[in-house]
């Protein structure tokens, strides 16, 4: 093998290193090298693209708001980011006096453990999983539903009315949203007829298809879902300034709030990461594209979708707590089941005629669009969101 | 990946759920005792890994760990004085005795299991294994578990009415 079979897939560095291992030490010193060769792996590629993300959207923003964004540190303000880590470390991290200080000084350490969690199971690209799970994606629905507690810790323990409401409005929301979430992944898992996240981009490539062609409307629940379950801009009620000070996070300071702060950009790249597992194929590209290596194609994919999150920040207003309840359960749940329901009869026209009858999957994905305009324009019709003077 | 690994993460997670169950009924303060419950649940998980049983244990995250300690968080939320959660009350007898009650069943339980045939851990992945037997066609539990749910959106739409509004 040469250079560039090491750099196509990174795998065959981690498969090089075990077989150099396994030559010198005994098998759970292997076992322990390879796991931290694999978390320094994946903190090389998240450390800097956190950065990357928290400047992609203060500028992107600032060209959204016709003003210039961070452009004083560094060429095009690129080093801002690392002026802003260095700020923060330097403050003071204050507690107020009748917090409770366990709990309180617990709470942006727990946020965070979720968070990271999540990347063990992403697949970078072929056999580039840190832990390729048979039970990936539940993992993933198991593991964020717990940043809800997290959340209310903070809350809870600055013992503050305005924390205490912006953790009461981030539990039912995250609540609320996780419904329709889950039940639009459970579209993907059918017709992938797996849960494990390699076999479900394995599944979309041997097929031709991204799912996104065939679960349009699985689609759009699951991206509006995850935004609210990211509390970014359109719908993050829980820290909305203009009414709760800064939420949950009111009473934190220094590395405490930058803690909260990461956290949310770690939980929006991962967002990015499984929509582009699911429903855009993952690692695979075009024919001729992929003579570059499979997990640039992956990150470029997260960074194209962490690109369209800043964009519905900079464009959309923030709505009102009933508004965004009343979304997630009449609008986005209906939809959601309707389409659980196509999918399962779709999955079985595909099991019953060989698919290399080449017109069941165009068929479907002209069905499946079709369905999710009429459905969506319906919907729209019969319910709307309640105007504030009505 | 050895044995050992096994044997010591098997120790650190039964100590750890048992030292939060036993945190769950000393501690004071009510929101604490919650969230050593949601360690306790989550230790559990941890327990049903060391088993091979990767489905139950990401099942038990999300349902106990996710759902069940959120709902047990509104009803603390709800409680209009939770400083004085910790003080006796007239239940205090009637409640030791259903404990008591509990902890006989729970004794004759695990005096009566034959922990031998339990002790042979599967090493294959159980989620196909699990579906097998709920939805075999022949000896599956597809209508149970049809009534299950059933039996769970009654409950809901159950809820739903009592406090609608008009």
């Amino acid at each position: 093998m040469n250079l560039w079979d090491y750099i196509y897939n990174l795998a065959n560095i981690r498969d090089r290193i075990t077989d150099w291992a396994n030559g010198l030490f005994v098998g759970w010193v292997v076992y322990l090298l390879i796991a931290l060769v694999g978390i320094v792996a994946i903190l090389i590629f998240l450390v800097p693209s956190l950065m990357a993300f928290i400047w992609i959207e203060r500028r992107l923003v600032g060209r959204f708001q016709v003003r210039y964004g961070p452009n004083r540190v560094g060429p095009f303000g690129i080093l801002q980011p690392v002026a802003d880590a260095l700020k923060v470390l330097a403050k003071e991290a204050l507690t107020p006096a009748d917090a409770d200080k366990w709990v309180f000084w617990l709470a942006p350490v727990a946020i965070f453990v979720p968070a990271l969690l999540v990347y063990a199971v992403l697949p970078f690209g072929p056999r580039m999983s840190f832990a390729d799970l048979n039970i990936g994606i539940l993992y993933v629905v198991a593991i964020s539903s717990l940043s809800a507690i997290s959340v209310f810790m903070a809350g809870w323990s600055s013992n503050n009315k305005f924390s205490l409401l912006g953790a009461m409005r981030a539990v039912a929301q995250m609540v609320s949203y996780e419904v329709p979430m889950v039940l639009s992944i459970l579209g993907v898992i059918m017709l992938a007829g797996s849960l494990q996240m390699s076999h479900i981009v394995q599944e979309q490539l041997d097929r031709n298809v991204w799912f996104i062609l065939i679960q349009p409307l699985g689609f759009m629940v699951y991206f509006i879902s995850a935004v609210a379950e990211l509390n970014r801009t359109p719908t993050d009620i829980m820290e909305a300034e203009s009414e709760i000070v800064a939420g949950y996070h009111t009473e934190y300071s220094g590395m405490k709030f930058s803690l909260f702060y990461l956290a949310e950009y770690t939980n929006a790249l991962a967002v990015s990461a499984i929509i582009s597992t699911l429903f855009f194929g993952g690692w695979g590209t075009a024919p001729i594209l992929d003579k570059l290596p499979p997990w640039l194609w992956f990150i470029a994919k997260i960074y194209f979708f962490f690109a369209i999150l800043v964009w519905m920040r900079g464009t959309l207003p923030r709505l009102r707590i009933d508004q965004l309840m009343g979304f997630a359960w009449k609008f986005l749940l209906p939809l959601a089941l309707i389409n659980l329901f196509v999918t399962g009869a779709e999955v079985l026209v595909w099991e019953e005629y060989d698919l290399a009858a080449g017109w069941i999957i165009p068929s479907m994905v002209i069905i499946n669009f079709a369905l999710a305009g009429i459905l969506i324009v319906a919907w729209t019709k019969l319910f709307q969101l309640r105007r504030a003077w009505a | 990946m050895s044995g050992a690994g096994i044997v010591i993460a098997f120790w650190v997670l039964a100590i750890t759920s048992v030292g939060s169950a036993l945190a769950v009924v000393w501690v004071r303060d009510i929101f604490r005792a919650a969230l050593f419950l949601v360690l306790c649940f989550a230790s559990v998980a941890g327990l049903y890994i060391t088993l091979n049983a990767d489905f139950l244990a990401a099942v038990q995250i999300l349902i106990y760990a996710g759902a069940i300690s959120i709902l047990l968080i509104f009803a603390i939320m709800l409680t209009r004085d939770t400083r004085s959660a910790g003080r006796s009350t007239y239940l205090r007898n009637p409640a030791f005795l259903i404990a008591l009650l509990l902890f006989i069943t729970l004794l004759f339980a695990v005096l009566n299991t034959d922990w031998q045939a339990v002790a042979q851990v599967g090493t294959e992945p159980s989620t196909t294994a699990i579906a097998q037997l709920l939805f075999d066609k022949t000896k599956g539990f597809v209508l149970p578990f049809e009534i299950a749910s059933v039996l769970l959106l009654v409950a809901m739409i159950g809820a739903i009415a009592l406090v609608k509004e008009d």
